[in-house]
């Protein structure tokens, strides 16, 4: 179709096209380039907000490095979080999603039961779960004594802080098996057939089929989530303030300690900065590693 | 012997799904038990599965220990203005992006998808000097304004969606002399309103839920809202505990009338957006 069909001439399209993404082409200046920068640049000085900015090069990114034991530990803890909750995710989600997948009775009010938890704010399953996990009062200790199995202390206990935070994260997982679902249901029924005739059994369909077709979608959710658990703030945030010991420290929570409780601007931008890169790496690392595993329809 | 591998697939299946939704149920209901009962209940062993005394008091609590209510109008005020301001600012760019034909709008497209994989928090301490710097914190303009500039989430699922729109609709107004406002408003916007309705649903959900924002641009107790008004009951020396999990039962209602009233919003949003990446 030619503009001159269209009644505009290119130029007067070419002018609309940009008056209608203006308003992108604005954001993504104000709220995406222009703070990049910004934090690039006081990344790179001496600021508490305050007084006038001072330029002190580098030397904010090699104090984290070399000072700042508290910087180490909470990258520790993000990675440790992501690394437990991205794959339970992934495979919790992949399961669930086959079994609806089934001639089950209940389908619809099952896929609304998994949704619900991920409606919630995280500041009430944050406020929800520390309630539950309470080692005197909670629930979970309460049926766990019942069947005769030890309390456990949940996040008073240093070893167990980040995995709790893992089981409240896994919790509400039901949006990504929704998804996972629809994307079962868009597998074409006659190759599901087809290993059938060959004799094949659910293993192959699985293996050779399902994994395939859906690998993409795994592709995409499972860096969305990554980015998701490396940016883990709120929930120790209202739960543990980082303890017991820092052992719930986040990333995110110490670049905000450091900007807002200690006023310490460059530091955290600096910080903000490794994160940044770090999440830009490990995507890298998934994106390049995908294509042993992904699968592209027209891919040969 | 085939018979009985196939029955004992089925009930594993329905007791893996009958005990999935089990976990996810047991925390809500246990909210929404523990919202109903005095404090001294709530401290007692064994544990009271079901309150004897149901404590509605707790909800009046709620009003009268902080000003609940103020949270309430606030974040309805910031979430209409959100609501507002997504539905006009993301179809305007979706549509500048997929049916009108310019140089630079695949570059355009690509760098917005791109902000998706940006990790949004290292974004927000600039954000945070930026509104400082207009003069603007402790007010809900960083809040609100931004959802006028599109959000990439939201722009890839209406491309998505006015790509089956044939463009022979639009073409047939221009033949009548209409120009790209009046086609939007007229042509496209009664077409995509399935989608619309995604977007609304979807910005209510992330502005009623946003904690981080309220955090670090409001000070004042009076302009909190609910995601950080919540937090005000948690404190180092008293919490009320029956009184909180109301409070959180309280947050949560909207959303869920909200989600039971337009399930399959909810369902074609996450699927838009989720599967095609």
């Amino acid at each position: 179709m030619t503009g001159a069909k269209m009644g505009f001439n290119t130029k007067r399209q070419t002018l609309w096209g940009w008056i209608l993404i203006s308003p992108l082409c604005l954001g993504l200046t104000l709220w995406v380039a222009f703070p990049m920068g910004l934090s690039l640049w006081t990344s790179l000085t001496e600021w508490d907000m305050l007084s006038k900015a001072e330029f002190v090069g580098l030397k904010n990114y090699i104090t984290i490095f070399t000072e700042d034991e508290l910087f180490l530990k909470s990258v520790r803890n993000t990675l440790y979080f992501t690394v437990l909750s991205v794959p339970l995710q992934m495979i919790i989600a992949l399961g669930g999603a086959l079994l609806l997948n089934t001639q089950v009775r209940g389908k619809r009010a099952f896929r609304t039961i998994f949704y619900l938890p991920s409606l919630i704010p995280i500041v009430v399953s944050s406020v929800m779960w520390l309630w539950l996990f309470n080692s005197q009062y909670g629930l979970i200790n309460y049926l766990l004594h019942s069947v005769g199995l030890n309390r456990v202390q949940w996040i008073d206990s240093r070893h167990m802080v980040i995995p709790s935070l893992t089981i409240m994260n896994i919790w509400n997982v039901g949006n990504i098996i929704i998804i996972f679902l629809a994307g079962l249901q868009g597998i074409p029924k006659d190759l599901l057939e087809a290993v059938e005739i060959d004799g094949g059994r659910y293993w192959h369909k699985f293996r050779f089929v399902i994994i395939p077709l859906l690998s993409p979608i795994i592709l995409y959710n499972m860096i969305v989530n990554m980015i998701k658990c490396l940016q883990l703030f709120v929930e120790p945030y209202i739960m543990t303030g980082g303890g017991p010991v820092n052992s719930s420290l986040s990333f995110v929570l110490h670049i905000y300690n450091n900007a807002f409780k200690y006023g310490k601007m460059g530091v955290a931008n600096a910080m903000a900065w490794v994160l940044f890169i770090l999440t830009l790496l490990i995507s890298l690392v998934i994106f390049k590693t995908s294509c042993h595993w992904t699968y592209y329809e027209g891919d040969r | 012997m085939m018979k009985t591998r196939r029955t004992g697939a089925v009930v594993l299946t329905y007791l893996c799904l009958v005990s999935g939704a089990i976990c996810c149920l047991i925390p809500l209901l246990w909210l929404v038990r523990s919202s109903l009962m005095s404090t001294e209940d709530m401290f007692k062993l064994p544990l009271i599965f079901f309150p004897k005394k149901i404590r509605f008091q707790n909800y009046a609590e709620v009003f009268t220990m902080v000003p609940f209510a103020k949270f309430y109008a606030n974040t309805i005020f910031v979430v209409t203005f959100n609501i507002f301001g997504a539905l006009i600012s993301n179809l305007m760019i979706a549509y500048g992006l997929t049916r009108i034909e310019f140089k630079g709008r695949k570059l355009m497209f690509s760098l917005s998808i791109g902000t998706l994989m940006l990790p949004a928090y290292v974004q927000l301490i600039p954000l945070f000097i930026e509104w400082n710097w207009f003069g603007k914190i402790n007010t809900f303009f960083p809040l609100i304004v931004p959802a006028f500039f599109g959000n990439a989430f939201f722009i890839f699922m209406l491309c998505q969606f006015l790509r089956t729109i044939p463009r022979d609709f639009d073409e047939a107004a221009f033949m009548d002399g209409a120009n790209y406002p009046l086609i939007i408003a007229k042509i496209i916007l009664p077409l995509a309103k399935p989608a619309m309705a995604v977007v609304a649903i979807f910005q209510f959900m992330f502005t009623w839920n946003d904690f981080m924002g309220p955090l670090l641009f409001l000070n004042d107790r009076e302009k909190f809202t609910l995601a950080i008004g919540i937090r005000t009951f948690i404190s180092t020396y008293y919490t009320p505990w029956g009184v909180l999990m109301a409070a959180a039962t309280l947050t949560i209602l909207p959303l869920i009338v909200l989600f039971f009233s337009a399930q399959k919003f909810f369902i074609s949003g996450l699927t838009l957006g989720g599967i095609k990446g």
